[in-house]
């Protein structure tokens, strides 16, 4: 049998061809529902930054003037004022300031929390495994709320500390459980046998070689605890059972409901606070899914996609064949407006061109 | 070990780590039920302390072990003490009257979002790109607010503004409980605007999930062969594609039960509802602790409940759970 012949060593290797500088690359690949999630939640950052410093009042004061109690917004009081005469807008300031605030801690907490049980229970395996894994996932099954009810309720003095700590006891199992998977699937990789094999400590493969792979996930986790610290804390104020001197969204939203605010009729003091939380919700909600779709392209946004003479191809659709007449079903006053999109741009061009790159359409 | 037979098991670990967080936790924390009613009343002799203790079934001597014993003894049967807020009422007496009507508001709300936030899913996945997608942003919205702020709108706009709803309650005042046409069609109305609230802010999250595992189910093999044999679109995407992106689907439902009830219990408060969250937030506030403590347990194991449900679901519905079994 012939003997291979000697793999070439010293060939010079074709120069890889430099890929254009993107400027702004990152970003603008970014799914747009990530960008909207981001500036979003920058506005709200920005707000609870400088909101209490710019903030026209001071939420507690009381106005006496009896003309101000549930006024209407007004040039003085931009969002109106309370009942007791107290002005919306500073109150929302401040409020989104410590919800947000509250809600960053929690996530902190409750993420490093889920971390240490997620990559200890892989890690760990056996009787460990089983006990941890049991652990989370009966928490996971025990409803959150109704145990935050009790153990806020239990507590004498419900303090921003206590809701801290008890939220953040109860929201680290579902990042726990979703760490815990990840940690399985990379224990078993090559490298982390290699890093074994040259003697490292299990501590410093578990920060220098698993935790540094599980960061996208982390973040993810990380976005999801806050969104749900963020419901749970105003909640819990809503009805009452955290510390109610100090102004967050879920306390303002509190006294509006138990001054009546909604049977006179004054809007502008339930309205602002539910909004911000809502928005604020929204704006993670975005930036998570904009995540989960740069993890999972398949996911991505629709518009994004390929189409055929600005037909826009299904899942099932036969593999397209560039230049075949599509059925137009376009109205002319649709695609006269649609010739300023980029799509229909990438279309026309297809059909100009004579030979297309198969990636044009394929994509 | 059977399937169903592991997940029992682990209903009942679960179960028993919520009647034991339930026992020690007052135990714990400074501070006890006997106290806060003391503290209510100041005109109360320090002699009571004891009857109040007696009254309301706690301290009733023993080890903390016997006490423990006798405690499971008496959930088992459904004997959870008397009310200290309304004082002689026994907890499990409020509980019968306030969990029927949360039962049928929050379980039949429930129900119809998941299967039209499924459904909604596996058209918006199907047609990737269609206008079901393009209201994705909208409903993302929906489901980022507090039920009890929708809740508090559509009682402002609906109720307050435009008098077309009522303002809350269970039933229109006056009218006594019974199966009579005049107050189940009071309840009826009275619920229609919970139960609104309760679809609306829920069923975005269900369509969010069926659309990612539909569309990732679309690109496997079996839906392009399906197609490729020239079956009809309506079988493929039902027969094919739907009835397996609804595994995970069903499992979510389990997990996601829990948020469900919680928001539904605060929405009930906004409506003033009659229902186990109204119960649940006035015993709270009034230091009711045996109350407190058993709607914490009910809610619990009806979460647990309906779990054991969807897994009894799963196995009849997914032949690899029980292949696993046999193996």
């Amino acid at each position: 049998m012939a003997t291979a012949p000697p793999l070439p060593i010293n060939v010079e290797l074709p120069a890889l061809e430099e890929t254009p500088p993107r400027q702004l690359g990152r970003w603008r690949r970014l799914p747009l529902k990530a960008k909207a999630g981001v500036i979003l939640l920058g506005f709200f950052v920005l707000a609870a930054i400088i909101g209490p410093l710019v903030a026209p009042y001071d939420p507690g004061y009381q106005n006496p003037s009896q003309a101000l109690s549930m006024a209407a917004p007004s040039a003085a009081h931009l969002l109106g004022t309370t009942q007791s005469g107290q002005d919306v807008l500073s109150q929302l300031l401040s409020g989104i300031r410590l919800t947000l605030e509250l809600a960053l801690l929690v996530g902190v907490i409750a993420g490093a929390l889920s971390v240490i049980v997620g990559v200890a229970s892989a890690f760990l395996g056996g009787i460990w495994d089983d006990l941890l894994s049991l652990l989370t996932n009966v928490f996971l099954v025990i409803p959150a709320l109704p145990l935050l009810i009790v153990l806020l309720g239990y507590l004498p003095h419900t303090g921003q500390t206590a809701t801290i700590l008890v939220l953040a006891a109860l929201g680290w199992p579902w990042g726990a459980r979703v760490i815990r998977a990840q940690t399985l699937s990379i224990r078993n990789r090559d490298f982390i046998a290699a890093s074994r094999e040259s003697g490292e400590s299990a501590w410093r493969i578990i920060a220098f070689e698993i935790v540094p792979n599980e960061v996208s996930l982390i973040a993810a986790n990380f976005v999801n605890t806050v969104l749900y610290a963020i419901g749970a804390s105003v909640a819990l104020a809503f009805i009452g059972v955290t510390n109610l001197s100090s102004w967050s969204l879920g306390t303002m939203l509190y006294w509006a409901q138990s001054q009546q605010a909604l049977q006179f009729g004054a809007w502008w003091w339930f309205v602002p606070p539910g909004l911000a939380v809502a928005l604020m919700g929204t704006s993670l909600v975005l930036l998570n899914t904009g995540i989960d779709e740069l993890g999972n392209p398949r996911l991505k946004d629709a518009n994004q996609r390929a189409r055929v003479n600005g037909r826009r191809l299904l899942p099932t659709d036969p593999t397209p064949v560039l230049n075949a007449a599509l059925p137009q079903r376009r109205s002319p006053v649709m695609a006269f407006m649609r010739s300023f999109s980029r799509s229909a741009y990438v279309a026309d061009r297809s059909q100009r061109l004579s030979a297309p790159k198969p990636s044009e359409g394929q994509r | 070990m059977p399937f169903i037979l592991r997940r029992l098991g682990f209903y009942v670990v679960a179960a028993w780590v919520a009647l034991t967080v339930n026992f020690f936790l007052p135990r714990w924390v400074p501070g006890n039920a006997v106290e806060a009613i003391m503290s209510k009343f100041p005109s109360l002799q320090p002699a009571a302390y004891h009857a109040l203790e007696a009254m309301l079934g706690v301290g009733n001597g023993g080890s903390i072990w016997h006490q423990y014993g006798s405690y499971l003894v008496d959930v088992l049967h459904l004997n959870f003490g008397i009310s200290s807020s309304e004082y002689p009422a026994h907890v499990s007496t409020l509980l019968a009257q306030t969990i029927p009507w949360t039962l049928v508001l929050v379980g039949t709300a429930t129900v119809i979002a998941f299967f039209l936030g499924t459904l909604l899913g596996i058209l918006a996945g199907w047609r990737h790109g269609g206008w079901l997608e393009r209201l994705l942003p909208g409903l993302m919205f929906l489901q980022a607010i507090p039920y009890f702020f929708l809740a508090l709108l559509l009682l402002y706009v609906l109720a307050v503004n435009v008098h077309i709803f009522p303002m809350g309650q269970g039933y229109a005042g006056g009218l006594i409980p019974g199966w009579n046409w005049s107050f189940i069609s009071s309840a009826f109305f009275h619920s229609l605007l919970p139960a609104f609230t309760i679809v609306i802010t829920s069923v975005a999250g269900w369509m969010l999930q069926m659309r990612n595992v539909m569309i990732t189910t679309i690109g496997e093999d079996y839906v392009l062969a399906a197609q490729a044999k020239g079956l009809r679109n309506r079988r493929v995407i039902f027969s094919y594609a739907a009835r397996n992106a609804l595994l995970p689907q069903l499992q979510g439902f389990g997990l996601a039960l829990g948020f469900v009830v919680s928001g539904a219990i605060v929405m009930e408060i906004v409506f003033s509802y009659p229902g186990i969250g109204l119960l649940l937030l006035n015993s709270v506030t009034s230091d009711d602790y045996p109350l407190t403590q058993a709607i914490f347990l009910v809610i619990t194991f009806a979460v647990l409940i309906a779990n054991l449900i969807v897994d009894l679901v799963i196995v009849a519905v997914d032949p690899r759970v029980r292949t696993r079994e046999a193996a």
